[in-house]
């Protein structure tokens, strides 16, 4: 068992976990995953790995609340512990030691781009971020990520904080006046980092994506988290979960995120019904 | 009493019936039935039927023991060389291992000695007894065991059984391996399977879920902690697709997923357990071995109106066991032979719409034996399907072997071991099973791995 010792609430439906996985915590590097489960009839979900301390045994999950199983996970407190958290899983991110790099988060996707931005930090690059939510009160790990980049930007769907708009306007604007970027790395939903990669195609810039496919067992075993980059299926779970983003088919990679859209509602209904309820 | 030429009819689950659960479809046999297919044993002075076992099973001696109504006493003789007896004759191909080799197949039917043990193991498991017996003092040697399918659980149990202080390693939240994740419960009850790692627990073995050695641990680390001898029984992992055009749309499921899915997983409990599964109304299962007849019947079970087979060959090269493919025939499965797939059709969504296929004929034996496949030119043809499942068998899981110095690979990515003896080319590591053979029998990974457990003795003793 695996027991959460710490939990902070983001925003509403973001919730941030400390768990005790000491064997985890020792290997696990930015960029990878782990693999939970949350009760004895639960399905495996993949989570990104947002921090980890290797002296104190734990691992950082930070969860967003989009179905039955996130739900049930966001309602869970320290001194529960948790059946299942296999890893550390997937390729470490290859990052950088020296330049300059930009480093995008959109919605939950700030939680997996900080540990990367923080290792790079850490290592003397000069890190430039952008993070953005659809409004003010969904932004996350805004102090977190300050602390660990030359500069942050923040935008906001609704202009309550930051820039008014998407990451990708800054993402361009920077590209534009800057120039000189030897990466970028976007993390957040599908069609964000779609769009991230738009952007930077023309600036000649690389580009990393994180992708989060559905997956069952999460080493290797079932395909289900199976991507096609230039052209060619990969395992997202053994090759990735980072990928070139110029390469990604993300048309392919969306509709494959959709596949269970209706158990998804029907499970989280039931989860409602049932009176189990969900925090948040 | 006349000795019958034919064996004992095993009760089982009306076809109609049982495509609607899960529960197992061949019902074993009661006492009686037992004793009198045991009485039919000619108990052979130099009996075949053990050369044809990959553990050695004492065949003529437990059956013996059934037909004197000593039940305790034949699972004694079963467990001294095999530690999975409930799973071996429910899975085994015995008609091809040690049935064939029985002396009464000239006459009439050989012994059913896969339902002899069968028999043996659910009694005991019914009576509540397993018996641990060890034997050989504790020793101070430590093993580790990588996987815990059946090639992993052989070498656990045998090397428990001798003292060594064995750990497995499991990377799933359940042990066993391809016995819960494969093989459907209707097969192989997953109680079964848990009664079967529970004992080789109770040999001492420690069994540990959720560390996926290369990732969690490192062979290196291993080494750190003492571990004088391990061995890899990591299985065939990657599922292979087929490269046509459509593989990635919804719907298209490697036959490991879908398994994964249904028997590990439960989808088919869902929403009571939180795993979907989306099984359509016309189902492709492209594959002619038994992943191929356990999908398909999964199907069935989920629901399917229509499920096929799409198999490349004739009905004579399915690699499947024929009570899986008669199993599949009774139940409704349609085979659709000499058909392979050219590509999978999408609606405007991105979901299986259907699969376009060739006819094939065979033409010269290519280097497996078998006649090659040669597709008919202009014979293409749409089979209307929803789901399409590839069952093609997988690779070995690149990688831990990538991390271990000096391990040989074959080109396939298959562990180079010695046949007899389970060596690999790093020193003090052992392989066998899937990740040595390639997709195999559960039968012939146990076989390796009582091989490999014996050598690692004897290397243990050697240091």
């Amino acid at each position: 068992m695996y027991e959460i010792i710490e939990k902070r609430t983001l925003n509403p439906t973001i919730k941030l976990f400390v768990v005790k996985a000491p064997l985890v915590a020792r290997r696990a590097e930015p960029g990878q995953f782990v693999m939970v489960r949350i009760h004895e009839k639960g399905e495996r979900i993949p989570l990104t790995i947002a921090d980890y301390n290797p002296g104190a045994g734990t691992v950082t999950i930070v969860v967003q609340e989009v179905g039955k199983t996130t739900a049930l996970l966001g309602a869970m407190e320290p001194g529960d512990s948790l059946p299942d958290f296999l890893g550390p899983l997937g390729v470490p991110a290859e990052l950088p030691t020296g330049g300059r790099v930009m480093c995008v988060g959109g919605g939950v996707g700030v939680a997996p781009v900080y540990p990367k931005a923080k290792a790079m930090f850490e290592r003397g690059v000069e890190v430039i971020s952008v993070i953005g939510a659809r409004t003010a009160e969904l932004l996350i790990l805004e102090e977190e990520m300050r602390a660990v980049s030359r500069k942050l930007y923040v935008t906001t769907d609704d202009g309550s904080k930051g820039h008014h708009g998407f990451v990708t306007d800054i993402v361009d604007r920077l590209l534009r006046e800057e120039g000189s970027y030897d990466e970028v790395i976007a993390v957040g939903p599908l069609v964000m980092m779609q769009a991230v990669a738009r952007v930077t195609k023309p600036h000649g810039v690389k580009t990393w994506v994180s992708l989060n496919p559905i997956m069952v067992d999460g080493t290797g075993m079932c395909g289900a988290c199976r991507v096609t980059v230039g052209g060619k299926t990969r395992f997202c779970c053994v090759d990735g979960p980072m990928f070139d983003g110029h390469e990604v088919d993300f048309e392919e990679a969306i509709r494959r995120a959709r596949m269970y859209q209706e158990e998804e509602t029907l499970a989280r209904e039931q989860c409602r019904c049932g009176g189990e309820g969900y925090g948040g | 009493m006349a000795v019958r030429k034919t064996r004992v009819p095993m009760p089982e689950q009306g076809s109609a019936e049982r495509i609607g659960n899960f529960n197992e479809v061949p019902l074993g046999y009661t006492a009686e039935m037992a004793q009198e297919e045991a009485g039919r044993c000619l108990q052979c002075k130099n009996p075949p039927c053990i050369e044809g076992c990959p553990v050695a099973v004492q065949i003529p001696q437990f059956i013996a023991a059934i037909k004197e109504g000593d039940f305790r006493r034949a699972i004694r003789t079963i467990k001294e060389t095999n530690n999975l007896p409930a799973v071996c004759g429910r899975v085994c191909p015995q008609e091809e291992q040690c049935e064939v080799r029985c002396v009464l197949r000239k006459k009439g039917e050989p012994i059913a000695i896969g339902r002899l043990e069968r028999f043996a193991a659910d009694w005991e498991a019914a009576e509540g007894l397993a018996e641990i017996e060890k034997t050989g003092p504790d020793k101070a040697r430590k093993v580790a065991v990588i996987g815990s399918g059946p090639a992993g659980l052989t070498v656990a149990g045998d090397l428990a059984k001798k003292g060594y202080r064995v750990t497995v390693f499991e990377a799933l939240h359940a042990a066993g391996g391809v016995l819960v994740y494969g093989i459907p419960e209707f097969r192989l009850p997953k109680a079964i399977v848990e009664r079967e790692v529970d004992y080789v627990r109770k040999l001492g073995a420690e069994v540990l879920t959720n560390v996926v050695v290369g990732y969690t641990l490192t062979i290196d680390d291993l080494k750190e902690q003492g571990y004088d001898a391990i061995f890899l029984g990591t299985g065939a992992g990657l599922p292979r697709f087929m490269g046509i055009p459509g593989e990635n749309l919804n719907g298209v499921y490697s036959a490991n997923e879908f398994l994964t899915r249904t028997n590990l997983m439960k989808s088919y409990l869902f929403p009571e357990y939180d795993t979907p599964i989306k099984c359509g109304r016309r189902v492709a299962v492209v594959g002619g071995g038994n992943v191929a007849m356990d999908a398909v019947r999964c199907a069935l079970r989920l629901g399917a109106e229509e499920a096929y087979i799409v198999y490349r060959r004739s009905d004579e090269e399915m690699p499947a066991r024929r009570e899986e493919i008669e199993h599949a025939k009774e139940e409704g499965v349609r085979f659709r032979l000499l058909t392979n797939p050219k590509r999978i059709l999408g609606d405007e969504k991105g979901w299986v719409s259907g699969m376009e296929c060739l006819q094939m004929e065979l033409g010269e034996p290519d280097a497996s034996g078998r006649r090659r496949p040669v597709p008919i030119e202009g014979s293409e043809f749409v089979l209307e399907v929803d789901t399409v499942v590839m069952a093609l068998g997988t690779r070995p899981n690149p990688v831990l072997p990538r991390q271990i110095q000096g391990l040989e690979l074959r080109s396939w990515g298959g562990i180079i071991a010695d046949e007899e003896t389970g060596r690999t080319s790093a020193p003090g590591i052992w392989a066998g099973g899937d990740s040595v053979t390639g997709s195999a029998t559960v039968i012939l990974a146990m076989g390796a791995g009582k091989k490999a457990a014996a050598d690692m003795d004897r290397y243990l003793r050697g240091k």
